[in-house]
């Protein structure tokens, strides 16, 4: 089988430019592979305060006080961060906090690991179930219009918003070899 | 790990004590009894938390890298901040220098029943909050230690950690202010006028 990831993406740095165009100032994340390179992007950028977390709802509070503050922020993090921010989005729910997060799957299609697939299959469901608009994309030329207008949603409306970004677009590891 | 001896201060007494210097500081509690405790001073400037156990220390973070001309403080409960304990490491990281975190400790949790948390145990927070690398952290045990601290609390770069050790006594709800869409909005209008509902 041949690899399936392509070799440099071109959407990490899209969804970058759309930080940029909507003035997003704080950028909290929990390490992913998926994230790598719009992460290494933020963290080049002296306006960006790139946070690094212990866990995800760490981001989903920080977010919140960066708005209280004035301040837009995104929180970038894996479909296995979901189930750790569920309490803390019902306080987002709450006060109606605005909310943008970018979420790489992990336990859909093409996953290689069974552990991922409990919560990876679940992500979008339980995310809705505690109130977050959820916008899947599937194809990487997709992934920044996605991003954009989700942005709009999230901070126009003072929602929650969750950009699920796909397997498709991030690429699996092969086990056949 | 030694059982802590039982503090005489009083919670209320030092949580008013602490915001009658307050002046442009932003303040964020934890739930329970660190919201009523800041309700009985009322503050456009408090943003209280009646949920969400575990982040208001990372609320405190995101607002002081939000505004940071102006001072931070989150006050807090033991068994708030235990819920949070990674939020230590990352504020830590942040190098927040405007974030004050203030535990009001009892060693219990009081909503619940009063129960014991791990600090009754030994469990030592100023500890952490300095193993993590905040500027400045302590444990606190008189209301002139509290008083000496107020250059710490509002003055000090931080990223500022003090654990106050207090008695158990239990108030009543001191606030009937609950709804987070307009404790929210309230904070906003008055940090940010107009501007909030842009």
């Amino acid at each position: 089988m041949k690899v399936l990831k392509k070799a440099k993406p071109t959407w990490p740095l899209e969804i970058y430019n759309v930080f940029e165009t909507v003035n997003i100032q704080q950028v909290a994340f929990v390490p992913d592979a998926g994230h790598t390179t719009l992460i290494k992007a933020c963290q080049a950028n002296p306006k960006m305060q790139t946070i690094s977390l212990t866990t995800e709802e760490e981001g989903v509070a920080m977010l919140a006080g960066a708005w209280l503050g004035g301040m837009r922020g995104a929180l970038l993090m894996q479909s296995s961060g979901v189930g750790n921010c569920i309490n803390m989005l019902g306080t987002i729910r709450e006060c109606r906090f605005p909310l943008l997060c970018l979420v790489t799957m992990r336990g859909t299609w093409g996953e290689f690991n069974p552990w991922q697939l409990p919560m990876g299959q679940s992500t979008a469901r339980v995310l809705e179930d505690v109130g977050v608009v959820v916008e899947a994309v599937n194809e990487p030329s997709n992934v920044a219009e996605t991003v954009f207008a989700c942005a709009q949603m999230a901070f126009q409306t003072n929602r929650a918003v969750a950009v699920l970004i796909g397997q498709r677009v991030v690429g699996f590891k092969d086990w056949s070899k | 790990m030694a059982k802590s001896k039982k503090s005489t201060l009083d919670r209320r007494e030092v949580v008013k004590t602490i915001l009658a210097q307050r002046q442009d500081a932003l303040l964020v509690t934890g739930l329970g009894s660190s919201c009523y405790d800041a309700g009985t001073v009322d503050h456009p400037n408090t943003f209280y938390l009646w949920g969400g156990m575990g982040g208001a220390a990372m609320i405190g973070l995101g607002l002081a890298l939000a505004q940071p001309k102006r001072r931070v403080l989150v006050i807090t409960g033991d068994g708030e901040m235990l819920m949070g304990l990674g939020s230590l490491a990352t504020i830590a990281v942040a190098k927040a220098s405007n974030l004050t975190i203030l535990v009001i400790d009892n060693e219990l949790y009081s909503e619940t029943g009063m129960q014991p948390t791990h600090t009754s145990q030994g469990v030592d927070l100023a500890g952490i909050a300095a193993a993590s690398g905040f500027k400045h952290a302590k444990t606190l045990h008189s209301l002139s230690e509290v008083k000496d601290s107020m250059t710490t609390i509002y003055k000090t770069p931080g990223p500022v950690f003090l654990d106050i050790k207090v008695n158990a006594n239990r108030y009543p709800l001191s606030i009937r202010l609950r709804d987070g869409t307009h404790i929210k909005n309230r904070f906003r209008e008055s940090v940010l006028g107009a501007k909030a509902f842009d």
